[in-house]
């Protein structure tokens, strides 16, 4: 009952003196904001790292054997020595591979490097991703066609100058006409494009369009890699839950292939899109405990003003409590009163720290390749910090206040 | 119920004003009956504000006894003084002391609410008392639209929504003009005329003859006690006019 009193107190006294009041809240504003932008960034980081980062680069259910991890923060050069000491991945790898695996695979070889493309019509796209892959690649890495075919299993055996455009390469080369057919310069190398694939989108702000794909053994194969060797061989079960034993077979077939002996650490990686994961989720860590550190500071700030406005406040009203007390307020009623109204200053403050930091998200969105979400945790999470400052900054003014001496205070002018 | 409402016994004051200790009361024993109407009358400093304070509940004595309607209030804390004033007293001040942002509706509720009644029969024990005092259309004004006569009638409305055993007024007309003052003097007079128990604090003499007994205090003690030989009822000398 007189929970809805304090509201209602609270709310006219932030109408009746906005200015103030803003300042009140400020600290409580700031630190809410940025708690949800940085909250709303490194979510919105989390999923993107979980459903389409490690999906692009691995591939789901897909086993990656490369010379050196994928991903890789070590700054270590001895590190880094040792990894340009392994032996390459080669073709015979794959080989071996496919034939030593103890289920139905998929298995592809895949390599990648940079290049320019010339259309038969003059025009030149330069920077393109281009890929040296065998033709299970488009099923693993599930790449679909907008138009055209993938390349046939005796193309790929054959390596026949054959491509297949990303969205983005195949319009900026051929724009409305039809690319089907039409012939393509890769880096001098003449190709005949045979299909379109689907647009990708971007990742981290980079075209997954702008790429040409042809078979690992054509004229593409020596442009991105030493003839026979390739960055990496991609595995995918046919079935589900089978990954860990395809892990153990492409391990023994490898260990073997680099007669390894017992005790001898691998000399090539074996990845999994979970495994990736392990590098992110320690950066997640380190943000998720430094920035609410940051934010407390904003908040702790952000209460002491509080604090002080309310003291004011219930000094100004000395008179007010008295009168109060006169009509049987007791300490507690007078202490909830003050509560109530400190909480509702903070939790406005709290509520536009919210919609000020969604906001904020969603320009960082806009404006950076880094994505943002805000899960609704958060937001209840900010309305509890909001409510507990403001209840934590009103217990010294509500006690005050609780404690006036009725006659003292019925005297107050 | 005892029909003694109010009983002091040697009631004593002590203030430390530095290192004097004032004695404010030097020991009073008064008995007020139900239904009773009485005036407290004395010069500054002799001690009437300091009973005033005590028999309100706001205050506690440094000494003595004092019944409030059958409870002994000296040895109550705080709270249990707060549930008293919610409960027994009916609080009517010379500067109204009305909460200034809300409307006289609120004003009314306040005891209400602190005595924990229900929001549906609090609205309509609020409203009854302000049509009670004549205030029935302005329910909804705050107290910075109504006239001071208004301001006393709502005071006097949030005094009485308890059904206090005593009704304390402390120069209740004090910041009134006369006429205004003379209205809702008849007011009470016609409280008390209902049943109610008034205790007057006053220092104009026109003012306590209303009351039907006086009470003097100086330095502290009683030094008058005079029931009013004749005493005129509620109404007979005035004009009532909408205030």
């Amino acid at each position: 009952m007189y929970i809805r009193e304090g509201v209602l107190l609270a709310l006219n006294q932030i109408r009746a003196q906005k200015l103030k009041s803003f300042f009140a809240v400020v600290g409580v504003i700031i630190g809410v904001m940025f708690l949800i932008t940085v909250v709303s960034v490194v979510e919105g980081m989390n999923r993107y790292m979980e459903e389409d980062f490690a999906k692009t680069i691995f591939g789901l259910n897909t086993l990656t054997v490369a010379r050196r991890p994928e991903i890789n923060f070590s700054s270590d050069p001895d590190q880094w020595r040792a990894y340009a000491r392994r032996p390459r991945i080669r073709f015979q790898d794959a080989d071996a591979i496919r034939a030593g695996l103890s289920m139905p695979a998929l298995v592809a070889v895949e390599s990648y490097n940079d290049g320019t493309l010339v259309s038969d019509n003059g025009i030149e796209v330069s920077n393109v991703w281009l890929t040296g892959a065998s033709v299970d690649l488009f099923r693993i890495r599930e790449l679909e066609i907008e138009r055209g075919r993938v390349f046939s299993a005796p193309e790929d055996r054959a390596g026949m100058p054959v491509v297949v455009l990303g969205f983005d390469a195949a319009e900026q080369l051929f724009g409305a006409l039809d690319p089907i057919g039409r012939g393509v310069r890769i880096n001098q190398q003449p190709f005949r494009v045979i299909g379109v694939l689907k647009k990708q989108g971007s990742l981290f702000g980079m075209s997954m369009d702008n790429r040409a794909i042809a078979p690992a053994r054509s004229p593409m194969g020596r442009m991105v890699n030493p003839q026979g060797v390739v960055d990496r061989v991609l595995v995918k079960p046919r079935a589900d839950g089978v990954l860990e034993q395809a892990h153990s077979d492409v391990e023994a077939v490898m260990r073997a292939r680099h007669q390894l002996r017992p005790g001898e650490d691998n000399d090539f990686a074996i990845e999994t899109a979970e495994s990736s994961m392990s590098f992110w989720i320690r950066i997640k860590k380190i943000l998720l405990i430094a920035f609410p550190g940051l934010v407390s500071i904003a908040l702790v700030v952000g209460g002491i003003v509080i604090m002080n406005i309310m003291l004011v406040s219930v000094t100004e009203r000395t008179r007010e409590i008295g009168i109060r007390k006169a009509l049987g307020a007791r300490r507690r009623d007078i202490h909830v009163q003050v509560l109530v109204e400190s909480a509702t200053l903070s939790l406005v403050g709290a509520g536009i720290g919210i919609g000020i930091g969604i906001v904020g998200g969603q320009l960082v969105r806009a404006l950076s390749p880094l994505p943002a979400t805000i899960s609704p945790f958060w937001i209840l999470m900010s309305v509890l910090l909001g409510a507990g400052v403001g209840v934590i900054a009103g217990l010294y003014p509500a006690t005050r206040a609780a404690r006036l001496d009725p006659v003292v205070a019925l005297r107050a002018e | 119920m005892s029909d003694t409402i109010i009983r002091t016994q040697n009631l004593r004051k002590d203030y430390q004003l530095g290192a004097e200790t004032v004695r404010a009361l030097r020991g009073i024993d008064l008995e007020i009956e139900r239904n009773e109407y009485v005036a407290i009358m004395g010069p500054s400093g002799s001690g009437k504000s300091t009973f005033m304070n005590l028999i309100g509940c706001l205050d506690t004595p440094t000494e003595g006894e004092y019944w409030l309607n059958g409870t002994a209030v000296a040895g109550l804390d705080d709270d249990q003084l707060a549930r008293i004033r919610n409960r027994e007293i009916g609080f009517v001040f010379q500067t109204f002391n009305l909460l200034p942002r809300a409307t006289a509706m609120h004003n009314v509720e306040l005891p209400l609410i602190y005595g924990g009644v229900a929001p549906k029969e609090r609205t309509q024990r609020a409203e009854a008392m302000l049509d009670r005092v004549g205030l029935g259309d302005r329910k909804a004004h705050r107290p910075s639209e109504l006239s001071g006569g208004q301001r006393q009638r709502v005071a006097i409305a949030r005094a009485l929504i308890n059904n206090p055993a005593i009704l304390l007024a402390d120069e209740p007309t004090g910041n009134l003009d006369s006429q205004t003052g003379a209205d809702i003097m008849s007011l009470v007079d016609e409280l008390h005329g209902q049943g109610q128990t008034i205790l007057l604090v006053t220092h104009e003499h026109d003012i306590a003859e209303h009351a039907h007994r006086v009470v003097t205090l100086r330095d502290g003690v009683i030094s008058a006690d005079v029931r009013n030989g004749e005493h005129r009822p509620a109404g007979a000398r005035l004009n009532p006019s909408p205030v």
